[in-house]
Parts: structure tokens; C-alpha cells; sequence
């Protein structure tokens, strides 16, 4: 494996781990409220799967930032500052349709990053990432259909997933931005740059988002400050109260 | 009131070599999701499994008979099994 | 049980053809939805099975509560994993009730409407991480004891459901008992939650069983059809004798001064729950009976956009498939 500093290699981590425990908190939030049963279990599988995904994700960050850390430390015991998962992973569910929408443009983005993460010269990475991977294009095939079952249903459905779009549509660039964390694991052969997987991107969901007669809004804009923590959302905040509490109220009890 | 997604029952090989068995029936708008979540209620997402659905109403059944009586052993995660979680004999069967 | 108060229905059938049909049951021949059936009998199944389905359903919603606040990823995991077998099982009865001729839109409409039941231990809060391991420990362990022997039930589909369900319950319980294990033997604030989630859901799930045997009635024809296969205080009885063990293993202490074990009888006396809070909740009075109906009603409503959405693509596609060939 290529000489990468660990701080860096620490960041790429948490930015992986932090976006599967933010989304599938999100998305555990769900369960007993989904509009069907069926999609009641299809989401709770989907957060079981994305909250299996962050143990192996911050288990790896918690091994090298060392002092005994475990996942579950890095996961409950650090706060909003130190989070590095996207911006559009963080934001309220809303409804259905932008649940599920806010889905797919994630799910798309991990369909093309972990087959390359697959080849990661940290044999760690490449092994989280085929791991990862069946789950992962299960998952975007499933949260694809379902976008496009409301994007082309009925005329409400279309409007609800049209607003999803536009309403996220904003945080979608974040997810291919690039700084030094990224140049240093491109470097290090460890993983790709982001700014790389653009294309790719484009051409998936442009061609499921026709399919689903939505149009995709006419802006380069992007919020940042997630995936480096310089300026998350006031959402995530809320959400870390509900998720740690325990711990924080009842500082090292085993549970 | 809405039109109810159609009723659909499924049939899933559980194993290379066997033949394909009811399991049970769910709802969905259509084939392709009706697979899906099949696979996502009756199977727990084991690899390799056959999943077939057929519209309930496309069965045709000779009078009284039955589909047999079958369950899939379930899944990966292991803390689902009963073995996973250590109960010390002197609590008694659990 | 979940079928707290299940009445038999009555029938006005043949007979010869009631004759014939008790015998089948007598044989342990499963009775299967094409069969003719007595009318009371297809009646009280999907009541019955109705309200299971119903309380699997609602009964996500008290464990929810605390999904977003488990205290560990794995134990985020269990319990996501956990309440999605409620829904899944809640799924397999809702299928096997509508082998009987109802829809589960109509089944939930009418839980909906507050015209069926769930069983009444769902009305109850869950306000520490330890109601978690209690009501895995208690609840799943009362419906345990209940769905155990429905494994023989007499209708087809229902006892496949009920096997099905059985296999995976054992984790349910198991995992209740395993967080017990750690809050009982943790800080005193742990146990401080034990104990006083033991307090709060000792005896509504007593209830779970359904009022004594000598105020039940109705259930002769029930048990006959096996359609019921023991009777409360027999189930209620087991339940005790079973978890008293269990929880002076943890050390904790059941809310109840005349629990003595009695030789005599090879079981534990013990007091009856207050029957009068129990037709309370029934009623609607518990202390979530509004938020449960409210938070399903919503989910209902919320979600019609997406079922009709799904359905409307799919009738499209249909067309334009047929439109093609």
C-alpha cells in the first residue's frame, strides 16, 4: 500500500462512514411511517444495509486514529464539527418522494464510486468495497424504479418528485468536489478523485430522471461544507441529539 | 377509495437443485416490484435465490387443493439468529 | 392475546356439512381456503387473524420510538432488524386473511377506523432503552407462548404464517433478554431502567392474555375449531412460571407481593392485573391509544400519493405493453 497520511486516509473514512450512519439514520426514521408495508420493509433493509456499511467504514478510521477507539465511538462521540458526511445526506426526510429521490442521486453516486474503490490499493478499502457493492447496486436499482414509478405515475406523484428534485438538486455537486483529501488518496492510488465520476453520473441519472419525465434544474450551484465539516446544516445538529443521547447521558455504559 | 395493488404469490428456490415453492403472497403495482420486494420480505436478500411472482388471479387451482407449506431459512445478519445472543442456562429455555 | 375478545361468530350452516367439517378438524386435516367452511369460522379468522396482523403492525411503533436513540450501531441494527420483522410478519398474516375473502386495504381501513383491535400491550409507552429489552423479553415472550402452540391452528394458511413467524421470533425475545442481562449487571442507572421498565409492563402483559378464563366467554366454539388452542389462564399461567426464573436471574424484582410459588400446583400463585384498566385501554384510554391510531391513520394518508403513483405507472406500462403486441 502506497505512504498516505493517516490524517488524510482518516478523512476519506469518515466522509465514507459518516455519509452511510447519516443517510441510514435518516432512513430508520421511516420505519412504521412508510406509505405501504412493503416499502416499510424495503426501507429498513436499506438502513440496515447503510448502517452495516459504517461499521466496517468507521471501524477502519477508529483502528487508525487508534486509542482503542471503536466505531461506536467515532459514531456517537464526536460532534457536528467533526462529521464529514454530505450536506445532502443530513436534510430532513420530507415526504416519500423526496426521501426516496434524495436516495437515488445517492445511491447512483456509490454505484459508480465503490466498483472503483474495488480496486483501492488499501486492501482494507477494496475489501469494505466489494463488501459493499451487491448492496449497493441492489439499492440503486430499487430507490432508480421507485423514482421513476412516481416521477411517472400520477400527476401528483410527478409534482412531489419533481419538487424533490428541485429542492435537492443544490447539494448534488458536493458529492464531486475536490480538496486535499482527495488529490492525496487519488495520489495514493486509493481512491478516485471525484471530480472523475462526474460524467458517469450525469449519464445514469440524467437517463433515469427522462425516464421518469423529470427535468433536471438549470444550475451549476452547489452548497458546500459537509464532507470537509466546515458548515453543516442546522439539521444536523438535531439529529445528533437524537442519535447519541444515550451515550452522552451515560458516558461509557456498556449496552 | 384508491385501486388496491394487486395480490401477488410467490414462489422462491431456495437452493441450487430444488424446485421453486410458494412461500406466501404480498402486494405490489407490478412484476418487476412484486420481485423485489419479495426478495426483500421473504428472503432477506440471501444471494442466489430464484424468486418467481404470479398475479394471484392468474392462478388457476383444481378445487380444494393447496400450495405446500414451506419457509426460507433466513438470512445474513447474524444477530437475527437465536445462537447469536448468549442466554445462560439457568434462565431457562428461551 | 391478539386475539383478546375474539367472540365466535355464528352460523346458521348445514348440519351434515358442520359434522363433517368438526371431524376434519378432529383429524388435525388442515382446512384450506378453497374448502367449504362454516361461515362463523371464516368470520372469526379474519377477525382474528386481522388483529394479529393489526398488532404486528402497530406494535413497530412502540420499539420505533426508539430507533433513532439506540445507544450502539449494533444495537441500531438489531432493532431496525427486529421491528422489520414485525411489519414482515404483519405481512404474512394480513396475506393469509385475505385468502378468506377480505383485502388488506379493507382490513386496514378498519383499524384504521378504530372498528378492529390490536392487542391492547401496544397501547403502552416505551420511555427508557430497557422498555426495549422488556418488551422483547416480556411481550415477545408472551406472544412466544401464544403463537407456539398456533402453529396447529386448523386453517391452512394461517398455521404456515404462524410457523413462519415462529422461526423468527426466538431472536426477538432473545435480544430483549440480552439487553436485560446488560442493563441489570450495568451502572446503578441502568438498573434503576430495568427495574422500572419491569414495573410498567409486568402486568399489561399479563393482559396480553385476555381476562381470566371464568370471564371469557365464547371461546368453546373457537377452541372446537381450533381457531384458539389453550385458554388464557392456561397461557397466562406458563408465562409466569416461565419468566419468574428469568427474572430473578436478572435480579430484579416483579411488582407483585403475593407472587409465592405454590407446590400444589407446580406454578406460581400470583395477582391478576387490574381487569378495569384493561377494558380501559380497550376502550381507547391507554396511554397511547390516540397516538398509535393517529400515527398509522397518518401513514396512511400520507402515503396514498405514493401507492397511487406506483399504480398509475404500472397501468400505464401495462397499456403501453399491450398497446406493443
Amino acid at each position: 500500500m502506497a505512504d498516505v497520511d493517516k490524517k488524510m486516509l482518516t478523512q476519506f473514512l469518515l466522509r465514507m462512514g459518516d455519509n452511510t450512519l447519516i443517510l441510514g439514520h435518516r432512513v430508520s426514521e421511516w420505519c412504521g411511517h412508510a406509505p405501504v408495508l412493503e416499502e416499510d420493509i424495503a426501507l429498513a433493509n436499506t438502513a440496515l444495509d447503510l448502517i452495516g456499511q459504517t461499521q466496517f467504514w468507521l471501524g477502519y478510521a477508529a483502528e487508525i486514529m487508534g486509542d482503542s477507539k471503536t466505531a461506536d465511538d467515532v459514531a456517537f462521540l464526536r460532534d457536528v464539527w467533526d462529521f464529514r458526511n454530505l450536506l445532502l445526506l443530513e436534510l430532513p426526510n420530507g415526504d416519500f418522494g423526496q426521501t426516496l429521490m434524495r436516495q437515488f442521486l445517492f445511491d447512483a453516486y456509490q454505484s459508480i464510486l465503490l466498483p472503483r474503490l474495488m480496486k483501492s490499493s488499501d486492501q482494507h478499502i477494496a475489501e469494505i468495497a466489494e463488501k459493499s457493492s451487491k448492496e449497493v447496486a441492489y439499492h440503486v436499482e430499487r430507490s432508480a424504479e421507485t423514482v421513476v414509478g412516481l416521477g411517472d405515475g400520477t400527476e401528483e406523484s410527478h409534482a412531489r418528485m419533481q419538487a424533490a428534485l428541485d429542492r435537492l438538486w443544490p447539494y448534488v455537486g458536493e458529492m464531486f468536489s475536490s480538496d486535499e483529501v482527495d488529490a492525496a488518496m487519488a495520489a495514493a492510488g486509493i481512491a478516485p478523485d471525484p471530480a472523475t465520476l462526474r460524467e458517469e453520473y450525469d449519464a445514469l441519472i440524467g437517463k433515469v430522471l427522462a425516464e421518469a419525465t423529470l427535468s433536471i434544474p438549470d444550475s451549476d450551484f452547489t452548497h458546500k461544507g459537509g464532507r470537509n465539516g466546515a458548515t453543516h446544516t442546522e439539521h444536523l445538529g438535531h439529529l445528533l441529539t437524537q442519535m447519541q443521547w444515550l451515550q452522552r447521558a451515560y458516558p461509557g455504559v456498556t449496552w | 377509495m384508491s385501486k388496491e395493488w394487486p395480490l401477488w404469490e410467490i414462489f422462491i428456490r431456495g437452493q441450487h437443485g430444488l424446485s421453486h415453492r410458494h412461500v406466501g403472497s404480498l402486494h405490489a403495482p407490478n412484476a418487476e416490484m412484486a420481485i423485489k420486494n419479495a426478495r426483500d420480505v421473504y428472503t432477506r436478500r440471501n444471494e442466489g435465490v430464484s424468486i418467481w411472482v404470479v398475479e394471484a388471479n392468474n392462478i388457476s387451482a383444481s378445487s380444494p387443493s393447496e400450495k405446500g407449506p414451506l419457509y426460507e431459512p433466513s438470512e445474513s445478519k447474524i444477530y437475527r439468529h437465536p445462537t447469536f445472543f448468549d442466554i445462560p442456562d439457568e434462565v431457562g429455555h428461551m | 392475546m391478539y386475539a383478546q375478545m375474539i367472540k365466535s361468530e355464528a352460523s346458521t350452516d348445514d348440519p351434515e356439512q358442520l359434522k363433517e367439517f368438526q371431524a376434519k378438524i378432529d383429524d388435525n386435516i388442515k382446512v384450506e381456503p378453497r374448502d367449504w367452511m362454516p361461515e362463523g369460522y371464516r368470520k372469526t379468522l379474519i377477525r382474528q387473524i386481522g388483529q394479529h396482523a393489526h398488532s404486528e403492525i402497530v406494535g413497530q411503533l412502540p420499539e420505533g420510538n426508539w430507533i433513532t436513540r439506540a445507544p450502539t450501531l449494533e444495537r441500531k441494527m438489531i432493532l431496525l432488524a427486529k421491528v422489520q420483522d414485525e411489519a414482515g410478519h404483519g405481512l404474512y398474516l394480513y396475506a393469509a386473511a385475505e385468502t378468506l375473502g377480505v383485502s388488506r386495504d379493507n382490513l386496514t381501513e378498519q383499524l384504521l377506523s378504530g372498528k378492529m383491535k390490536y392487542s391492547s400491550i401496544f397501547n403502552y409507552p416505551t420511555l427508557n432503552w430497557a422498555d426495549i429489552g422488556a418488551v422483547g423479553w416480556l411481550v415477545d415472550g408472551a406472544a412466544i407462548m401464544n403463537q407456539v402452540p398456533l402453529q396447529r391452528t386448523s386453517y391452512g394458511p394461517y398455521s404456515r404464517a404462524m410457523i413462519r413467524i415462529c422461526k423468527e421470533e426466538s431472536f426477538h425475545q432473545r435480544q430483549g433478554y440480552d439487553i436485560m442481562m446488560k442493563m441489570a449487571q450495568g451502572t446503578e442507572a441502568q438498573k434503576k431502567m430495568a427495574q422500572d421498565a419491569l414495573n410498567r409492563l409486568w402486568y399489561p402483559s399479563l393482559m396480553m392474555f385476555g381476562p381470566s378464563d371464568a370471564e371469557s366467554v365464547h371461546s368453546t366454539q373457537n377452541m372446537a375449531w381450533k381457531i384458539k388452542m389453550n385458554t388464557n389462564d392456561e397461557l397466562r399461567q406458563k408465562f409466569v412460571d416461565q419468566t419468574v426464573p428469568q427474572a430473578q436471574y436478572l435480579g430484579l424484582t416483579i411488582p407483585d407481593e403475593n407472587l409465592t410459588w405454590n407446590e400444589e400446583k407446580g406454578g406460581y400463585d400470583y395477582s391478576d392485573p387490574d381487569w378495569s384498566e384493561f377494558f380501559d385501554v380497550l376502550k381507547g384510554n391507554g396511554p397511547c391509544n390516540v397516538d398509535r391510531l393517529e400515527a398509522r391513520n397518518k401513514a396512511w394518508d400520507d402515503g396514498a400519493w405514493v401507492r397511487d403513483g406506483l399504480m398509475a405507472h404500472a397501468e400505464k406500462k401495462r397499456a403501453a405493453k399491450t398497446a406493443a403486441e
